[in-house]
């Protein structure tokens, strides 16, 4: 909220006003954030107030133009000086009291005043708008003060408090008092540590009976309901001028007296209150939920349909307010209107916040509403704005008053006296605690416990629906105290046990990544379905299964990703795009996984901590979301340069990939050739470990490549992170120094037959003396027969214990060749 | 040229007097030097070192000299050969090493041509800096926790003090997941690990959480529906708010350097009583030294530690978080937010492997 500062200092006693900077300051230091500070003007040289002595309708051009008389002082003669100036407004009459800025003037944004000729006349200065003098945003007409605020020729710059500063502030939503005048001042005044007067203690003239009848219906929506009635309230009253100027600084148009009046002392006290036109209220108002199918025509004339959940005023005719948001037109208080009544309710906060949302209508009421208001504060602002009505509007107060409900008052708390000093860490001088409290509107009592303790009580003022629990008192004697007066102190250490084998493996599979090549990307997990036809998956396949979001900030991306490799490709598309073309991403994240039996959340209150069985549940509850990784590669995976050619990124990168991520985990992953979409059906791999499947790689098909329009040969990877098992203790390998005897064989097999069956074989039939398996050529061809290929192998085998003889290695390569034409048919070529 | 058995008994030979063994050696020096590499010497070897080099030849004379004078003659041609050795070793050291400075300025290549074979990778500015926080706070003697991203409304809302009609939890701000009433959110914030930690974990409690967040922000240049957040939680016996204000100290020394410090300016949380805003003072800030709005913090809500089973009359803890983005944005100076998360691999790169 905005407000001005000579309104903020009013019940302030000050030996020296602090300037605005420091008040700024004074607030941020004790938690209401400051958003702006804006001193107002400057405006300098002859800005006066005038009279407006003659107007000259111009009516020779497109738009209305006035030439206009105005006094704007007296001369060295004590004679009236008048001045003439051209005006576009016209929105005064001929003695309205206006504010002219005089040649030599210098207005807010350097706007400088000299004669000029206009429209054919001489206009010796200007007739300002509220916002041409920096005071608003009014540029509607010019400002025309009421009559007698002042004479012709008195300085504007005092006559409108342009030397005045207005702060722009942000109470936190848990102090609803703070939303006012009366609040930020008592704020001040706890900050400066000055005395306070406080505006909502106002004495309340006893009643003579109900002044309207009311029904409160709903409680639970209404703790209380006040009414007060002001009749034969003149309609063409102005608003005063100190009103307007502090209604519009503080960013509210002045609509008439009884608005103004109403919002004025919203301002000030924090209680919204609201206008009727008493005469166009049929019967007793009733407060009741809204039926369905109940319309109300609010008083910004849009027509809302209402829920079941708003709560409404309702007279005979129907509802006529959303109450505590806005009010209806049919009982609105119009120019004519002269028999007011004035309503001031405390309002459920959660209700009136549902009724926001719901129908997209913020207001000024509806915002202190939602932060709780003072439940004792409706009487008072009925009491001053009804004196106001009649200070200015000159109607009359109607004994009577209705008073109808019994708010809720805040209950004591208690807690040891030393509690905030345990809590901040800080010894707090004696008596520091119970000042604080006291200065906050508490009623503080100091008492010993049974157990010796000083225990301090606080009965927290009635505009202190927040302080509920001793943490909250301590919370108001640290901040007033100040955030700053406590040390800085680390506590001690405790003996952490580092990170897990996970994140550590995790922190190890980027690192690799990226020193491999890969660059990382982040993308969002919001996917299209349609990406899954792209990819050309089954109608069953469970990638389609899918987590969805109800409120996508992209209407057509509202699933979670079920597969990383979206998102990579998405990030792919982008880097082509700008002109990249050897790119290799790789993503680490979370997928979403629904179950098969999707199990419902429990219902579960806070007063107690769940139990193992709820919490258990509630885990069922979650969607599966293990952590994959994937990579996407493109383009050259070795360039070419001065040093000869380059490579493509082919299918075998991403399984390679894929393995390196395994090694980092200590797993050496297999391979077994599948046929999955979106991978190209003869170059897709299936990693696992052992016989347990954990991702694939490959090329992606060509037809997915052209769909999704990604470069020709993509080759993609992906692994489920939390399948891999993290293995703890690592072998210890037994170096031996004796020297190895290298044997190479051929073997000639069907070209169906997996490379890797051959190497197995060849492995497991050489025993304990084969060392490596090395698969160093492929080659296929007519030498080798049609649908045959030949895989050449280096053997090394070597003894632990001694240097080994050709003879017994040859014997074990024997066997191993004999193990792989058992297994794979394998046959030694000639 | 005389025999042993020769009756004849000169007094001297010709080929081993002073001026012929002084002219061989004069020879084959000049022929060495004149040999100007390593095939050339070889070559002429033989010629003044060899069976049939003058001084060997001159060698072969000395039994033919008197008794007397075979001493002093042998003494010479010892002189002369070795003379002829010396020079042969010196000219083949100095080839040697004239062929080996050849051979090497032959090899020599420009070193500074590019060397991209193999395209280098990256890690996102954000995993590292989420792993350097990780890593101040567990040599703090913290552990790292996790927690998943699609979480239920209780441990996002309901354990941390949300009110049930608190306007964070409006569609406006928070994702939920089908089915209306499913109670699944994605997480607004990391929070829900502290709620999760308390619960199972065994008090004290060190934790810090760093982790992917969502919140129905449009993206645009400060903001990002999917972003990072750190969190840290403390709950132990006697923990206060100077405890609170030395840890964010010690990492903001460790996040911006030993000179830069914290504030704390009162503030509401929900889940923390006290809560404060913490903004970080910082000598290399873009623009100049100063204060920069960098998360929150305060001390835990006696609220959050009933509902995860923790006696609050006995134990007391302080939270704090902060978005990664935000800060990997003001302390790198990175103007756009958009950058991160687009995947343009040059924004990636220049960060390397390691914050």
């Amino acid at each position: 909220m905005r407000i001005p500062v000579t309104w903020l200092v009013e019940h302030l006693e000050f030996d020296q006003v602090p300037t605005a900077e420091e008040f700024a300051d004074a607030f941020v230091r004790i938690g209401v954030e400051v958003d702006d500070v804006h001193p107002l003007g400057p405006v300098t040289g002859p800005v006066v107030a005038g009279r407006v002595v003659e107007i000259e309708e111009l009516t020779e051009f497109k738009k209305p133009i006035r030439f206009c008389k105005v006094e704007v002082g007296t001369d060295d003669d004590g004679e009236p000086k008048i001045q003439g100036v051209v005006c576009g407004a016209t929105n005064f009459v001929e003695g309205d009291t206006v504010v002219v800025s005089l040649p030599g003037a210098v207005l807010p944004g350097g706007f400088a005043i000299s004669a000029r000729k206009t429209y054919g006349r001489t206009s010796e200065g200007m007739i300002c708008s509220a916002r041409e003098l920096g005071l608003g945003d009014e540029h509607a007409g010019i400002l025309v003060l009421p009559s007698g605020t002042a004479s012709p020729g008195d300085d504007a710059v005092e006559l409108l408090g342009l030397d005045d500063t207005v702060l722009e502030v942000t109470p936190t939503p848990d102090r609803g008092y703070a939303f006012s005048v009366r609040g930020l001042q008592r704020e001040l005044a706890c900050a400066f540590d000055v005395p306070f007067g406080d505006p909502g203690v106002v004495e309340i003239p006893e009643a003579e009976g109900e002044v309207w009848p009311v029904h409160v219906e709903d409680e639970s929506g209404c703790s209380r309901f006040v009414a007060r009635r002001v009749t034969g309230v003149d309609p063409t009253a102005p608003t005063p001028w100190w009103m307007r100027r502090r209604l519009m600084l503080a960013g509210i148009r002045s609509i008439s007296l009884p608005v103004d009046v109403t919002n004025y002392v919203m301002l000030e006290l924090g209680q919204p209150l609201h206008a009727f036109d008493a005469s166009a209220v049929q019967g007793a108002l009733v407060v009741r939920r809204a039926a369905s199918g109940e319309k109300l025509t609010t008083l910004d004339d849009s027509v809302r349909a209402l829920d079941a959940d708003d709560v409404v005023i309702a007279d005979d005719s129907g509802v006529v307010s959303l109450a505590g948001v806005m009010g209806g037109a049919s009982t609105e208080v119009r120019s004519t209107s002269s028999d007011i009544l004035l309503e001031a309710a405390v309002w459920d906060p959660a209700s009136v916040a549902r009724t926001v949302r719901r129908h997209r209508l913020p207001s000024e009421a509806a915002k202190r509403f939602e932060r709780t208001v003072d439940p004792a504060l409706a009487p008072v602002a009925l009491e001053v704005a009804a004196k106001l009505l009649h200070l200015y509007g000159d109607g009359s107060i109607r004994p009577g008053r209705t008073d109808v409900g019994s708010p809720r008052l805040p209950v004591p708390v208690s807690m040891p006296i030393d509690l905030p000093d345990r809590v901040a860490g800080v010894r707090y001088a004696r008596g520091v605690t119970a000042r604080r409290l006291g200065q906050i509107g508490c009623r503080v009592e100091v008492s010993t416990a049974d157990d010796g303790q000083t225990i301090v009580t606080a009965v927290p003022p009635t505009w202190r629906a927040d302080l509920v629990q001793p943490a909250d008192l301590v919370e108001e004697v640290l901040r007033l105290e100040g955030f700053e007066t406590i040390p800085s102190t680390l506590p001690p250490a405790p003996a952490g046990r580092g990170l897990t084998e996970q994140q550590r493996r995790r922190r190890a599979v980027s690192r690799a990544l990226a020193e491999s090549g890969f660059v990382e990307v982040l993308p969002f997990p919001f996917v299209a379905p349609s990406v899954f036809d792209a990819f050309g998956l089954d109608e069953g396949d469970v990638r389609r299964n899918t987590v969805t979001v109800l409120n996508p900030l992209e209407s057509d991306r509202p699933a979670l990703a079920t597969t990383l490799l979206p998102g990579l490709l998405d990030a792919l598309q982008r880097n082509v795009a700008r002109g990249q073309r050897d790119v290799a991403l790789y993503h680490l994240g979370q997928v979403t996984l629904p179950r098969t039996q999707q199990v419902p959340v429990p219902e579960l209150g806070v007063d107690r901590p769940p139990t193992a069985a709820e919490i258990a549940t509630m885990q069922a509850a979650l969607p599966q979301q293990p952590l994959h990784v994937a990579v996407v590669l493109a383009g050259d995976r070795e360039r070419a340069g001065w040093w000869g050619g380059g490579r493509a990124a082919d299918w075998a990168d991403a399984v390679e990939t894929a393995r390196l991520v395994g090694r980092t985990y200590g797993v050496e992953l297999t391979v077994k050739a599948a046929d999955l979409a979106p991978w190209h059906p003869g170059r897709c791999a299936q990693l696992r470990v052992g016989d347990w499947p954990v991702g694939h790689a490959g090329e992606l098909h060509p037809k997915v490549v052209e769909a999704l329009g990604l470069p020709k040969r993509t080759v993609a990877m992906e692994l489920d992170l939390d399948a891999l098992p993290l293995k703890e203790l690592r072998p210890a390998p037994i170096v031996s120094a004796y020297p190895p005897v290298l044997l190479d064989v051929a073997l000639v097999v069907d070209a169906g037959v997996a490379a890797s069956a051959v190497s197995e074989a060849l492995s497991s039939g050489g025993g304990d003396l084969l060392e490596e398996v090395r698969l160093f050529d492929l080659f296929t061809g007519e030498q080798v027969g049609e649908g045959r290929k030949s895989l050449a192998c280096s053997l090394r085998f070597r003894a632990p214990d001694r240097t080994l003889t050709l003879e017994e290695a040859t014997a074990a390569r024997d066997a191993a060749v004999a193990a792989a034409a058992e297994r794979t048919g394998a046959a030694l070529r000639a | 040229m005389s025999g042993a058995n020769d009756p004849y008994d000169p007094k001297e030979v010709a080929a081993l007097a002073p001026e012929a063994l002084d002219a061989a050696v004069q020879k084959a020096t000049e022929a060495f030097a004149a040999a100007t590499d390593l095939d050339a010497l070889a070559a002429i070897k033989p010629a003044h070192l060899g069976d049939r080099s003058p001084v060997l030849l001159a060698r072969r004379e000395i039994g033919a000299l008197p008794p007397a004078a075979k001493a002093e003659a042998g003494k010479r041609v010892n002189v002369a050969q070795n003379a002829v050795k010396t020079a042969f070793e010196e000219r083949l050291t100095r080839l040697k090493v004239e062929r080996d400075e050849r051979v090497l300025r032959d090899e020599a290549v420009d070193v500074t041509l590019p060397w991209d074979r193999v395209p280098r990778g990256a890690r996102h500015p954000i995993t590292t800096l989420a792993e350097r926080v990780a890593d101040v706070f567990v040599a703090m003697g913290y552990e790292v926790a996790e927690g998943p991203e699609l979480d239920t409304e209780w441990f996002n809302f309901d354990a941390l003090n949300f009110g049930k009609d608190h306007p964070a939890r409006t569609m406006s701000d928070t994702f939920y997941v089908a089915p209306a009433d499913s109670g699944l959110v994605l997480r607004t914030h990391t929070s829900p690990v502290q709620a999760r930690t308390l619960l199972e974990r065994d008090l004290p409690v060190y934790v810090v959480c760093p982790g992917r967040t969502f919140r129905t922000d449009e993206l645009d240049s400060t903001h990002t529906p999917v972003f990072h957040q750190v969190e840290g939680l403390a709950v132990d016996k006697g923990l206060t708010m100077a405890h609170l204000k030395g840890t964010l100290d010690a990492f903001a020394r460790a996040m911006f350097g030993e000179n830069s410090r914290t504030r704390l300016r009162p503030h509401f949380f929900p889940f923390t009583e006290p809560s404060a805003e913490v903004d970080v003072w910082f000598p290399e800030k873009r623009g100049g030294a100063g204060w920069v709005e960098w998360g929150g913090c305060g001390m835990v809500n006696p609220n959050v530690l009933r509902a995860t089973g923790v006696d609050p009359d006995v134990y007391s803890g302080f939270a704090f978080g902060m978005g990664l983005e935000r800060t990997l944005q003001f302390r790198n100076g990175l103007p756009d937010m958009r950058d991160m998360v687009e995947g343009d691999v040059r924004f990636t790169l220049p960060f390397g492997t390691e914050a």
